[in-house]
């Protein structure tokens, strides 16, 4: 099967300079990182801050390029400016600030952004609005200015905008970051349901862990390297590993982890609260 | 504080006014100043003053809302009379002590006076009626030609439209700092003008700051969605003149030609003013 995105060798570099323009220094963000995402896979991608994840996110939309090795976007180099706005247009990004990615004064103006600018007729642009903000239950909030949302809301009209450009793959950079617990509830939803419903592949970077137990698939990284890559309950049941690189685990997994360690027989990589009691049930039979 | 203007801000309501389309209310109210600066007389006036009047009956807009703004320009109105009322030679009607009302000032006074009220009222009946967003449009659409000549139109309504939106974010942000400040000991309200003023600075270079980083993100973020200027791209929205239209553009050179008839009819000459 193709990729849907590839990286391969990724080497990005941060060149420092002092006032006069002389470099000062050379901070490597990403450093030899390969990796393969397949269509319709729900990725996510861990690490602490300054782990470089952002960094990578950036580079599946074309909005920076490798210092060295290459990036694939569906087929496309990203280097390749012939085929830049249809990376731009298969690959979506959210970004962190909910109040900074809205560019519209309506709700549906600005999921109407990503069409006009791709050039889509007028009567499509409609129908993309309508099924883009139905998609991520939105649609009674059209008219409503932005501004007047909740974090949650603003970031699932982000969503809707991007979904509005029939993207191949959605690139979420820490999107849940600025948001209390149920606005960070209602856009995971949104994101798991457009995996699930639409089977548009999922890139979800974060570094809450309790986003990530649904993931098929997860990258950690740390300094710029992926350190570890795995299923969830795989990269899970490595708490200690985690610890050293300054990750928690889900709150679940921490307590089967710690009554593990206490004596209780319990299997690794406890990854949801219904597994935890299920598992304790047998126990007490 | 800049909450507090409420000349000319989009009152939502339905009506014929607001349905119509943004390039006319503009062409409209651009013909309705020159045409305060065409009419010279009564007559001329009292037309205008029954367009005004009845652009307003149609806008839907209460009265009441619409000249509460007005109270904003009230200092600017009341200087331009007395200048007007004391400075302009001519027949003296009356005089006290070093001044003397003449009748060119009387008259000039009163028709400056009208002059701005009519121009403002009429100019706020289209911000009243007219979303930001529809008004940018408007003005893009209309400045078009000037693309020919190298004039960036679309870029300058981008910039129009991004700033409408997030005034009211870098306020909020304002207020934020100010009291985050405030709970630090720092004091914006007492004091002279001028220290006032200066105390203002703390407040302005984080507020510029996070402008700077908001606007490499929004940057980013229209990028991200395949934004590359005006080119090639299509309208969710596109203005269509409709038959209403049409009707109101009909209106407004009826309009202006009884302004220019009017300048030959002297009703002040008729009662011998």
């Amino acid at each position: 099967m193709k990729n849907m995105i590839k990286t391969d060798k990724l080497v990005f570099e941060y060149i420092r300079r002092d006032e006069e323009g002389n470099v000062e220094g050379i901070t490597r963000a990403i450093d030899g990182v390969d990796l393969e995402v397949k269509p319709g896979q729900f990725i996510a991608i861990l690490g602490h801050n300054g782990s470089g994840k952002s960094t990578l996110a950036k580079h599946f939309n074309a909005l920076l390029y490798p210092t060295e090795g290459e990036v694939y976007v569906d087929g496309y180099n990203t280097e390749d400016d012939d085929h830049l706005w249809d990376i731009r247009q298969e690959a979506g990004m959210i970004f962190q600030n909910p109040d900074n990615q809205i560019i519209g004064q309506v709700v549906e103006e600005d999921v109407g952004f990503g069409p006009e600018n791709m050039g889509v007729p007028t009567d499509e642009i409609w129908e993309r609005v309508d099924e883009s903000l139905k998609a991520v239950n939105m649609l009674q909030f059209r008219k409503s200015s932005p501004n007047h949302l909740s974090g949650g809301q603003k970031q699932r009209v982000s969503i809707a905008g991007v979904i509005a450009m029939h993207p191949k793959c959605i690139i979420m950079d820490e999107p849940t970051a600025m948001l209390d617990p149920n606005g960070r509830k209602d856009v995971i939803r949104a994101a798991r349901a457009l995996n699930d419903v639409e089977g548009i592949t999922v890139i979800l970077i974060t570094h809450y862990m309790e986003e990530v137990v649904h993931a098929d698939r997860v990258f950690v990284m740390d300094k710029g390297k992926v350190v570890m890559e795995g299923t969830p309950r795989e990269i899970f049941s490595q708490v200690e590993r985690l610890k050293e690189l300054h990750l928690g685990v889900p709150q679940v997994t921490e307590l089967a982890y710690e009554l593990k360690k206490s004596g209780v027989p319990l299997p690794d990589g406890v990854l949801t609260r219904e597994e935890l009691v299920s598992e304790l049930k047998k126990l007490a039979k | 504080m800049l909450r507090d203007i409420t000349l000319g801000q989009y009152y939502r309501t339905e009506s014929v006014i607001h349905r119509l389309d943004p390039r006319v209310k503009l062409v409209a109210t651009f013909a309705f100043i020159i045409s305060l600066f065409i009419a010279g007389n009564l007559l001329g006036y009292i037309i205008a003053a029954l367009f005004l009047a009845l652009c307003i009956k149609l806008s839907n807009v209460p009265p009441k809302f619409m000249f509460r703004g007005m109270r904003a320009i009230f200092f600017l109105l009341m200087i331009t009379m007395v200048f007007n009322l004391f400075l302009t030679p001519g027949i003296p009607l009356v005089s006290f002590w070093k001044f003397t009302i003449t009748k060119e000032g009387l008259r000039m006074a009163v028709m400056m006076a009208v002059r701005l009220i009519f121009l403002i009222t009429g100019s706020s009946i289209m911000t009243l009626t007219t979303t930001p967003n529809n008004l940018t449009d408007g003005l893009e659409s209309l400045l078009n030609p000037l693309k020919k000549v190298k004039v960036p139109v679309h870029e300058i309504s981008m910039m129009m439209s991004i700033a409408l939106r997030f005034i009211p974010i870098l306020m909020e942000e304002t207020d934020k700092i100010m009291k985050a400040q405030m709970a630090r000991g720092a004091d914006f309200e007492s004091g002279s003008l001028i220290k006032r003023a200066k105390s203002l600075v703390p407040l302005l270079v984080p507020l510029f700051v996070s402008a700077f980083r908001r606007a490499n993100d929004l940057a980013m973020a229209m990028e991200a969605r395949c934004y590359r200027g005006g080119e090639g791209r299509t309208k969710m929205k596109p203005l269509i003149y409709k038959r209403i239209d049409l009707i109101a553009y009909i209106v407004l050179v009826i309009y202006l030609a009884l302004i220019i008839v009017a300048r030959r009819i002297d009703l002040l000459g008729i009662i011998g003013f």
